[in-house]
């Protein structure tokens, strides 16, 4: 975008130097990301480019660390665990995420706004607390050390992602489009799932995919209440990184960087969907 | 006509029946909130609760040593108590002894005052063999220490059920020996020191975050949608990206064989054998932190931005504003709940994060979550761990309050 044609000289500068500034932070933001991917190919056992890795020679790069992790049973017994606790909290949380979400959105739910906030704390304490207390309590019911307990931690930790998107998308429903339906004789029924569901579902996905990340990245509540058996990936990288600091850990923060660009994509499309379903489109 | 006399087709008052169609309605939405609710009050607001009551209970002594808790109740203070006292002790640590219970007393008493574990464990292992007193003289001649009334003043304070002195240990305070309050020395002074540095280091965060993240906001809305959408992206994937990953990422640029260092010796900037320590102290942290909460900082801002109409600042620049001006007078004050909004979660976030000061924070860059594991963990004095959380807690909720006060939990939004 070039600057308004009535900038004069020192304000035509400033628009560059603004652009260059964002475009320094933007770096700043994606550059870090993007290095541990060529990294990960690393010949060597370094976490910086090596000579050969410069000079663009096939030697220096190799696929020895994702061999490393694909064959060792500490990661594929991590991989199983954490898709385990990840996938029965995500429906936990979405289910009772989603009901909950129908009802704060309406109009005659009393005491609305501390409701909310207890809904949304286990997103706002830090998660040190989180962990602390359900430690402590989960022990009481030896809760601790098993999957019953981390997925229920998990489930918890996931709840507020879940209300907030599905209540943002349900505030912005129209009901005179559930009026219409039914004043051109559909039953109330039909009207849910011809209408209501099609708009609400992208929020629940959107939720759920929410939720779905936040167990798969949780370090600290499982650091603290999981035993040995449930050790899930950000946990083997925790060790990993802690103890013996190696590049299977640069392959594996490149294949999470993976599923975090397909959520992303996924949650994109559901965007672009449901701004359709609504009318809107993009300008 | 009265508004009362309106009725429904079938003969109910108008009033009535709408008010029974309320009621059904706001029924509905409670039941479907219920499920969720109960199931936070168990997995999560219990816990809590839990943690905060362990800051001040204090079972140890009552339940392991009943008998000489009971009997220093009667005693005053004065010099040392009476031979019920020591017999009663000698009765207690005996019984501890032979029923492994007395480690218990002698970890809690260590909290309080060092030396007290071996005090207590030693003589609870001679006591097993008292068969008969005066017991006065048995415990004063099976250690010296017996013999200061602080140490029986030491533990008639801890026979009581609850207690303040982890909170005490938590703001560097201890009880003198007359029961008082007074300061630790300075040599023993870490957690307020800690408390600070996490604010002060929290507060730098947050501005880092508002002066990197407020021109992307601006950017982002005022370009056209389609561009702002991809910029978009560039944002996203790093909220979208787990922070163990985005941690890992900086050790391996800025350690002192990493990326950033060998650039900064390739292109002769700095000699190979000065390089620059930027992780594993406080820069490590805030960089890594910076990076991390960011995005948190762009997404409210982005959010209000966007909603400020561009002739806004047109309509000041045709009034004759210069481009500053405008911007000062007409556009920055609305951003304002944008600002309040980006700031309080970052800072929020920032004060109660654990992996990343613990990965890459070293000595220096340590927060005061790193204590509350390490006594979780390793120290295991969990009472302590308790009462530092809680007072963390109650900074994040009060934090939260305001939150709610200026934005409103409503207009929370993701992504």
């Amino acid at each position: 975008m070039a600057p308004p044609p009535y900038a004069t000289g020192p304000e035509r500068l400033w628009h560059y130097a603004f652009r260059l500034l964002c475009g320094l932070i933007f770096v700043f933001l994606i550059g870090p990301i993007l290095v541990i991917i060529p990294l990960s190919f690393n010949a060597e056992p370094y976490f910086t480019f090596t000579k050969a890795m410069i000079e663009f020679d096939p030697e220096g790069y190799s696929l020895r660390w994702y061999e490393d992790f694909f064959t060792s049973q500490a990661w594929l017994g991590a991989i199983k665990n954490s898709f385990i606790v990840a996938f029965f909290s995500t429906i936990l949380a979405t289910g009772l995420g989603t009901l909950a979400a129908l009802g704060m959105s309406s109009r005659h739910m009393p005491w609305r706004v501390p409701i909310m906030a207890v809904l949304i704390s286990p997103m706002i304490v830090p998660l040190i607390i989180s962990a602390a207390g359900m430690f402590f309590f989960f022990s009481k019911y030896h809760l601790t050390q098993t999957y019953l307990g981390v997925i229920l931690a998990h489930t918890a930790l996931g709840l507020p992602f879940v209300v907030i998107t599905v209540t943002a998308t349900l505030t912005g429903f129209n009901h005179s489009l559930t009026r219409a339906a039914a004043s051109l004789g559909a039953s109330p029924a039909r009207a849910f799932f011809k209408v209501v569901l099609p708009l609400v579902t992208p929020g629940v996905i959107s939720g759920a995919l929410f939720a779905f990340i936040a167990s798969f990245d949780e370090v600290v509540v499982v650091l603290f209440i999981a035993g040995p058996e449930q050790r899930t990936i950000p946990i083997q990288m925790w060790s990993g990184i802690r103890e013996q600091i190696s590049p299977t850990i640069l392959a594996v923060a490149t294949l999470l960087v993976a599923i975090s660009i397909g959520l992303l994509t996924v949650l994109e499309l559901l965007r672009r969907r449901g701004e359709r379903l609504r009318g809107l489109t993009p300008g | 006509m009265n508004s009362t006399n309106l009725t429904t087709a079938d003969g109910v008052p108008l009033k009535t029946s709408l008010r029974r169609a309320q009621r059904r309605h706001r029924l509905k939405a409670v039941l479907l909130v219920t499920p969720l609710f109960a199931f936070l009050l168990v997995a999560f607001v219990l816990p809590i609760m839990d943690m905060l009551t362990r800051s001040v209970d204090n079972p140890e002594v009552i339940t392991y040593m009943p008998q000489t808790a009971e009997a220093l109740i009667a005693w005053n203070g004065d010099g040392l108590p009476g031979e019920a006292v020591f017999a009663a002790a000698a009765h207690d640590l005996a019984k501890g002894s032979r029923e492994r219970t007395i480690g218990h007393v002698a970890s809690r008493l260590n909290y309080e005052k060092g030396g007290m574990r071996s005090l207590v464990m030693k003589t609870a292992r001679k006591a097993k063999k008292w068969e008969s007193g005066p017991y006065r003289e048995l415990i004063l001649a099976a250690d010296k220490r017996w013999r200061e009334p602080d140490v029986w003043l030491l533990i008639k304070r801890q026979s009581a059920p609850y207690t303040l002195s982890y909170f005490l240990s938590a703001l560097d305070l201890r009880h003198g020996s007359d029961g008082s309050i007074e300061s630790k020395p300075a040599h023993m002074k870490i957690y307020v020191d800690l408390f600070m540095r996490t604010l002060w280091m929290s507060a730098l965060i947050t501005a880092l975050c508002l002066l990197l993240g407020y021109p992307v906001a601006f950017l982002l809305a005022t370009l056209p949608m389609r561009q702002a959408n991809l910029l978009m992206i560039l944002v996203l994937l790093p909220f979208w990206t787990s922070m163990l990953v985005r941690t890992t990422t900086w050790i391996a640029i800025l350690q002192s064989q990493g990326v950033l260092n060998d650039l900064f010796v390739w292109t002769g900037l700095i000699d190979d054998a000065n390089r620059i320590q930027m992780i594993y102290n406080k820069t490590g942290t805030i960089i890594a932190m910076t990076h991390i909460l960011l995005p948190f900082m762009i997404l409210p801002l982005y959010s209000v931005m966007k909603t400020i109409p561009p002739s806004y600042m047109r309509a000041a620049r045709s009034m004759g504003a210069t481009a500053f001006t405008a911007f000062r007078r007409v556009y920055f004050p609305q951003t304002l709940t944008g600002i309040g909004a980006g700031s309080i979660l970052v800072f929020i976030l920032s004060i109660g994060y654990y992996i990343t000061p613990a990965l890459v924070g070293g000595q220096s860059g340590r927060f005061i979550t790193n204590f509350i594991a390490y006594h979780m963990q390793q120290s295991l004095n969990w009472g302590l761990a308790a009462a530092i959380g809680s007072l963390l807690l109650g900074v994040v909720i009060a934090l939260y309050m305001l939150y709610n006060r200026l934005i409103g939990i409503d207009n929370m939004k993701l992504g």
